[in-house]
């Protein structure tokens, strides 16, 4: 399988099945057009008009040669290796929902404003040194453990977070293991001392911002409905210079109220940051604000032009990551990771303060998909193989697509809510996914 | 080459080598809560 396309007077060609990734001058990709169903004399005959038939010739012995040595129409050898890796699962990276509380109201959120549609609660030291424990025990012998300390709003609950992060390095060298924490905050309770704390503990921190301060504060706003830009921008710039300007991200939603979302990524990107991930709303269907099939045009051409813009100042010295822009097309994942993707329901799970575990953070509420409590210490791992036997050749839409091997399968989560099944892919984020992996590539062509 | 350069060979049939080992970072643990890209992720082992 290859997918081609011409993006900005480029044409990229992509082995699927290799991961080779080539740039055809005109001729060779109009040659490319014809060359499955047609003789090499056809080829020639077809497009001498345009082409000197020697062009034509060159193109096509290139394209015969790559295709020799595995890089062109190679075939998908992996779907029989999977069992070569389907081992016991393991659970290696935990999302702790640290507080089922907030001190904002955003309009989008998946959470239901903080509190996942239950009770506003707060997660006690117990559970998540229990969480922690769970965690050394079901990950066998991976050393890398990873847990996103999430909520509601983390910093609402920030002693416990301490807690929690003591007690896990306290194991460490028992047990082998090496923890990577992440706090995702809205940044309003940055303040010196938590900014100290997160920079000496944390791997990672994710920063909730929307972009433009009109947009931002139209979906992000505290109790009272007042806007929290004013408040939060200082500070989460503050944190991301205090980094480095790196090992955070900046991370906004877009939605059907901020179509032209690249001004967004280009207005956090003159504000000094360096590490930016604004990803498309994942909302019910027709509630108003929620990404339909008709706004994919429109999105496509805020893709395009963000990355055309993202080059020109890379250009310029003035470059930035975004984060569904960066591939590693050389020392990425390795296939067994693409087959399966996030590892959700298997290799990632997310607990609740009360301890309840589930999926991931979007299944959280939805009992149905409840695999445990970390009190209890027991996991059903009925839904645990359920998630683990997903993956890109068991979602028949997934097994036909080129980008299966970028996206990995797309979110769970996102196919249950549209779909009723974790191995239908939801349509809208596989457009979205697609045209992102188009750029992506763009980008690496021109040496970024 | 004249008409193809080249900017990736075949790195995913490489990584069958030495895949699987589980040790690099889950996906949705960085800056993607709501969409899923594994591709920008790192392998543990380079």
């Amino acid at each position: 399988m290859i997918h081609k396309f011409s993006l900005f007077g480029t044409n990229i060609v992509m082995d699927v099945n290799s991961g080779a990734v080539h740039i055809f001058d005109d001729v060779a990709y109009e040659v490319l057009e014809h060359y499955e169903n047609n003789s090499h004399e056809r080829i020639v005959e077809l497009l001498s008009p345009k082409y000197s038939s020697e062009e034509i010739d060159e193109a096509i012995k290139e394209i015969n040669s790559l295709k020799a040595e595995g890089m062109l129409y190679s075939e998908d050898v992996y779907e029989e290796t999977i069992a070569l890796w389907d081992q016991k699962p393991v659970v290696k990276a935990l999302c702790l929902h640290i507080c089922h509380d907030c001190n904002l109201r955003c309009k989008y959120c998946f959470a239901s404003t903080g509190d996942f549609g239950g009770q506003r609660t707060m997660m006690s030291a117990e559970v998540g040194k229990k969480a922690i424990d769970f965690i050394i025990r079901e990950s066998g012998s991976r050393r890398n453990l990873e847990v996103d300390l999430f909520g509601g709003e983390p910093l609402m609950n920030f002693e416990v977070v301490k807690e929690i992060v003591d007690y896990a390095k306290s194991r460490e060298k028992e047990f082998n293991k090496n923890f990577r924490f992440t706090l995702t905050t809205n940044a309003i309770l940055l303040n010196e001392d938590i900014k100290n704390y997160l920079n000496e503990n944390m791997q990672n921190v994710v920063l909730s911002i929307d972009g433009r301060r009109e947009v931002n504060d139209k979906m992000r706003y505290r109790v009272d409905g007042t806007g929290c830009y004013d408040d939060i921008m200082p500070k989460i710039k503050d944190m991301a210079q205090s980094r480095g300007q790196d090992n955070y991200y900046v991370r906004g939603t877009f939605t059907r109220e901020n179509l032209d979302f690249s001004e967004d990524v280009l207005h956090l990107a003159d504000q000094g940051f360096k590490q930016i991930s604004v990803e498309p709303v994942v909302a019910a269907k027709d509630i108003g604000y929620d990404l339909r099939e008709e706004d994919l045009p429109v999105l496509y051409e805020e893709y395009e032009k963000l990355a055309y813009e993202l080059v020109k100042r890379k250009k310029e010295g003035k470059g930035f990551n975004f984060f569904h822009f960066m591939i590693d097309l050389s020392q990425g994942p390795c296939i067994a990771k693409r087959l399966r993707g996030c590892g959700s329901g298997h290799e990632y799970v997310a607990v609740t303060p009360e301890g309840d575990i589930y999926p991931c953070h979007q299944f959280v509420g939805n009992t149905e998909f409840k695999m445990g409590n970390v009190m209890e210490g027991k996991l059903n791992t009925d839904i645990q193989e359920h998630f683990k036997g997903s993956n890109v050749y068991t979602k028949e839409e997934c097994s036909k697509c080129w980008a299966k091997f970028y996206c990995s399968g797309g979110c769970a989560a996102n196919s249950y809510q549209f779909n009723s099944d974790i191995n239908i892919p939801y349509k809208v984020g596989c457009e979205l996914e697609k045209k992102r992996v188009e750029c992506a590539l763009w980008i690496k062509s021109q040496g970024f | 080459m004249k008409h193809v350069k080249t900017i990736n060979g075949s790195t995913l049939k490489d990584s069958l080598k030495k895949g699987g080992c589980g040790e690099c970072q889950t996906s949705c643990q960085s800056a993607c809560k709501t969409s899923c890209t594994v591709a920008n992720q790192s392998c543990e082992k380079n």
